[in-house]
C-alpha cells in the first residue's frame, strides 16, 4: 500500500512514516505543505493520503482545503485528515461528497498504532474513519431533539461504533459480543431510525452519518 | 390663510405654562439654597436694628442658618430630578433631545451625595446655573403668551357675555374695539408661544446638555474604567490558564515521566508490569492532550483562528444540542480584527450556553451582520424569557468585555419569552 503524508512537524512526519513502514506500507512522499501535497498526489497517485489540517504557510485550515482540493482533482482518492482538534464543521465538509474513503481523526489516535493502522487501511479501502469525539458530539446533538430516544443504550453504543466506520466484526470484538448479535442490533437500529438497510458496509456508515446530520 | 387657533399652538401655550411653572420651581430651589445665609444675616440685622439685643439677634440668625443647613441636602437632591424633568420635557416639546451630561459616580454616598455632586460634577453646577437663569428669564418670558391668551380670552368673552357692563371709559373705546383688542391679544399669544418654546429649547440644550468638556470627561471616565476592567480581566484569565496548565497538563507530564521511569526499571525483571506502566503513561499523555485541547478552545477556538467569526459561530451552532438557525453575510463580516472577533465569539458562546441552560427553548436564531462600522449580532430564542444580567455573571461578563471596544449588550426578555439579545460592537471597516 502506498501512502503520501503531509505534516509540517518533523517529529510527527517522521514518526508517522516509520509507523506506516513498520506495518508494511510504502511512504512515497512526506511533504510539509498543501501545495506540495497536491503535486505529490498528482505524481504518485497514492492509495491513501494522510494530511494534517494545519499546515504552512497560513497555519490555518490549509491542509483541510488541500485535502478537499485533492478529492476534487481525484474523485474517490482516500484521504485521512489528522488534527489536534476535531470539528463537526470540518467533518461535514469532508463527508459532503457522500462518497467513502474519508477519515478524520485526532492526532492522539496515533498512540494506538494497531487502531490507527486499521483506520488507515479502512480509509484506503474506501471506508470511513470518524473520530469517536466527532461521533459523540453528533450523538449529543441528536439526543437533544429526541430523535435517538427510541434506541436502547446498547443500540446507541453500536450506532456510535458504526458511525465511526467500524465493520460488524470490529464492533463485535470491541463490545465483546458475537457478530450475529451486532447484526441484530444494526437491523433494529435501521428499523427504528427508518433507514434503508444495506449489506454494503460503507453505504451503511454513510447513511448513518447522513442521518446524524454530519 | 393662517389660522391662529391651530391645535399645536394651543398646545404650545400649555407647554409654555408647564415649563414656566418648572422654571419657577427651579428658581425657588435656587433661592432656598443661595438665600439661606443672606436671609439669616438680613433678619439678624433687621432685628438688632429694631431694638433686639445683638446676642438675641445673632441667636435667631444662627437658628436660621441651622435650619438652612438641614434644608440644604433636601434642596440639593431635588436639583437633578428637576433638571432631568426639564431636559425631558424641553427635549420632547422642542424636538431637540438633550443628553444627560452627568459623570458616572461611585455608589452610595447617602445624604451628602447631592452636595458632593455639586462639588465634583461640573454638570451639577450647570444645572444650578440653568435654574437661576431659567427662573428669572424663562419663568417670566414663557408666561407672556399664557397671560396674553388668557387675558385676551377674558376680555373677548367678557365683552360678549356681559355687554351690559359699561366698558372702561377711555377715548375711542367701544365694544367692537375691545373685541378686536381681545382677539388680537389671544392671537399674539398663540403666535408667540411656539416661537418662545423653540427659543427656550435652544437655551435649555445649551445649558442642560453636555458641555464640550463634559463629554470629554465622560469619555475619559468611561475609558479609564473599561481599561482597568480589561486589564483585570486579562490578568485573571492568565492566572486561570496558569492554574489549568499547572494542575492539568504539567502534572500529567510529571506523572508520565515517573511512570516511564518505573517502567524502565521493571522492564528486565517484570516485562509484563512494565508494559502495563507504559500503557498507563500513554493514557496519561492522551489525557494531557485532551486537557490542552480544552484549554486552547477556551482561549482561542481553532475554527475562529482558521476561518473567522461566521464559520466559528457555525461550528459552535453545530456543537450545540439545539436547533439553531444561523443567518449571516460572510462577505460583510469577512475578517474583523482578532480581538473583536474573539470578544464577539465568546459573547455568542455565552449567549448560546444560556439558551441551552436556562431558556427551555425549542429553537434559537443567530444573526450576524455589519451595518456600516457596527458589527451587530442577535441571539434570539423562543424560550421562557426572564434573562437578567443582575442574576448571574455571564451576561455582565459579556458587557464588561464588550465595553473595552465601546460595544454594548441589549437584553429584551419579558417573562414568558421570547428572548432577544443583541450585541453591538463598533468595528473599523477592513
Ligand atoms: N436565554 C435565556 N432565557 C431565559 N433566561 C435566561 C436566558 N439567559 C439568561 N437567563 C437568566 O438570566 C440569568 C443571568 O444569566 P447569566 O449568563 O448572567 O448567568 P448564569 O448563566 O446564571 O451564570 P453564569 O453565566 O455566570 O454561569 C440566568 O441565571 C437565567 O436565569
Ligand atoms: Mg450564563
Amino acid at each position: 500500500m502506498r501512502a503520501v503524508i503531509a505534516e509540517d512537524l518533523f517529529l510527527l512526519r517522521d514518526g508517522l512514516t516509520r509507523m506506516l513502514q513498520a506495518h508494511g506500507m510504502t511512504v512515497t512522499a512526506a511533504v510539509e505543505n498543501g501545495d506540495d501535497l497536491l503535486s505529490a498526489v498528482n505524481e504518485e497517485r497514492p492509495d491513501v493520503a494522510i494530511v494534517d489540517v494545519r499546515l504552512p504557510p497560513t497555519f490555518s485550515d490549509e491542509g483541510l482545503r488541500a485535502a478537499l482540493q485533492a478529492r476534487k482533482d481525484h474523485p474517490g482518492l482516500p484521504i485521512l485528515v489528522l488534527s489536534q482538534y476535531v470539528e463537526q464543521l470540518y467533518a461535514r465538509e469532508l463527508l459532503a461528497g457522500g462518497a467513502g474513503g474519508i477519515g478524520y481523526l485526532l492526532k492522539d489516535r496515533v498512540f494506538d498504532s494497531a487502531q490507527f493502522i486499521d483506520a488507515v487501511r479502512r480509509v484506503a479501502g474506501g471506508g470511513t474513519a470518524m473520530d469517536p469525539e466527532v461521533i459523540s458530539r453528533l450523538l449529543a446533538r441528536n439526543t437533544g431533539d429526541g430523535s435517538l430516544s427510541a434506541l436502547s443504550p446498547r443500540e446507541r453504543e453500536v450506532l456510535a461504533l458504526m458511525a465511526e466506520g467500524r465493520s460488524n466484526a470490529a464492533i463485535a470484538q470491541r463490545m465483546v459480543i458475537t457478530e450475529r448479535a451486532v447484526a441484530k442490533h444494526t437491523a433494529s437500529i435501521f428499523a427504528k431510525l427508518d433507514l434503508q438497510p444495506s449489506n454494503d458496509d460503507n453505504r451503511r456508515v454513510l447513511a448513518v452519518l447522513a442521518y446524524l446530520g454530519a | 390663510m393662517r389660522k391662529p387657533l391651530r391645535p399645536d399652538r394651543v398646545l404650545a401655550v400649555a407647554q409654555c405654562l408647564a415649563l414656566a411653572v418648572l422654571a419657577l420651581a427651579g428658581l425657588g430651589l435656587v433661592l432656598v439654597m443661595a438665600g439661606g445665609p443672606a436671609l439669616a444675616i438680613g433678619i439678624s440685622v433687621a432685628l438688632s436694628g429694631s431694638g433686639w439685643r445683638v446676642a438675641q439677634a445673632l441667636g435667631v440668625a444662627a437658628a436660621g442658618l441651622a435650619l438652612w443647613a438641614c434644608l440644604l441636602p433636601a434642596a440639593a437632591s431635588a436639583i437633578r430630578p428637576l433638571a432631568t424633568m426639564a431636559r425631558a420635557l424641553s427635549g420632547r416639546w422642542c424636538q431637540a433631545p438633550i443628553a444627560a451630561p452627568y459623570l458616572a459616580e461611585p455608589a452610595g454616598g447617602g445624604l451628602w451625595r447631592p452636595i458632593a455632586q455639586l462639588r465634583d460634577d461640573p454638570a451639577a453646577r450647570r444645572d444650578l446655573a440653568w435654574m437661576a437663569v431659567d427662573g428669572c428669564l424663562g419663568g417670566v418670558v414663557l408666561l407672556v403668551p399664557v397671560v396674553a391668551v388668557v387675558a385676551g380670552l377674558v376680555v373677548f368673552i367678557g365683552s360678549r357675555v356681559l355687554p351690559q357692563i359699561p366698558p372702561p371709559a377711555y377715548p375711542g373705546n367701544s365694544t367692537g374695539s375691545i373685541l378686536i383688542a381681545g382677539a388680537a391679544l389671544t392671537a399674539a399669544g398663540l403666535y408667540a408661544a411656539p416661537w418662545l418654546l423653540r427659543a427656550h429649547g435652544a437655551l435649555a440644550s445649551m445649558l442642560l446638555g453636555p458641555a464640550g468638556t463634559a463629554e470629554l470627561e465622560q469619555r475619559v471616565q468611561h475609558l479609564s474604567r473599561t481599561r482597568t476592567e480589561t486589564i483585570d480581566a486579562g490578568a485573571a484569565e492568565i492566572r486561570r490558564i496558569e492554574r489549568d496548565l499547572h494542575d492539568g497538563a504539567q502534572a500529567r507530564l510529571v506523572a508520565m515521566g515517573m511512570t516511564l521511569d518505573a517502567a524502565g526499571n521493571l522492564i528486565e525483571e517484570d516485562p509484563k508490569a512494565a508494559r502495563a506502566l507504559l500503557f498507563e503513561a500513554r493514557d496519561n499523555s492522551a489525557k494531557a492532550l485532551r486537557e490542552l485541547r480544552e484549554l486552547v478552545r477556551g482561549i482561542h477556538p481553532p475554527v475562529l483562528a482558521d476561518r473567522g467569526l461566521p464559520e466559528a459561530i457555525k461550528a459552535l451552532a453545530l456543537d450545540t444540542p439545539l436547533r439553531i438557525h444561523l443567518t449571516s453575510d460572510p462577505e460583510q463580516v469577512a475578517r474583523l480584527s482578532a480581538p473583536i472577533e474573539s470578544a464577539a465569539y465568546f459573547a455568542v458562546s455565552e449567549l448560546v450556553a444560556n439558551v441551552t441552560k436556562h431558556a427551555q427553548a425549542s429553537q434559537a436564531w443567530i444573526d450576524i451582520r455589519r451595518e456600516n462600522t457596527m458589527l451587530k449580532i442577535t441571539v434570539a430564542d423562543d424560550g421562557r424569557g426572564g434573562a437578567d444580567p443582575a442574576q448571574g455573571s455571564g451576561l455582565r461578563g459579556i458587557e464588561r468585555r464588550l465595553a473595552a471596544f465601546d460595544g454594548v449588550l441589549a437584553v429584551t426578555s419579558p417573562p414568558g419569552g421570547p428572548t432577544v439579545i443583541t450585541v453591538e460592537v463598533p468595528c473599523a471597516p477592513s
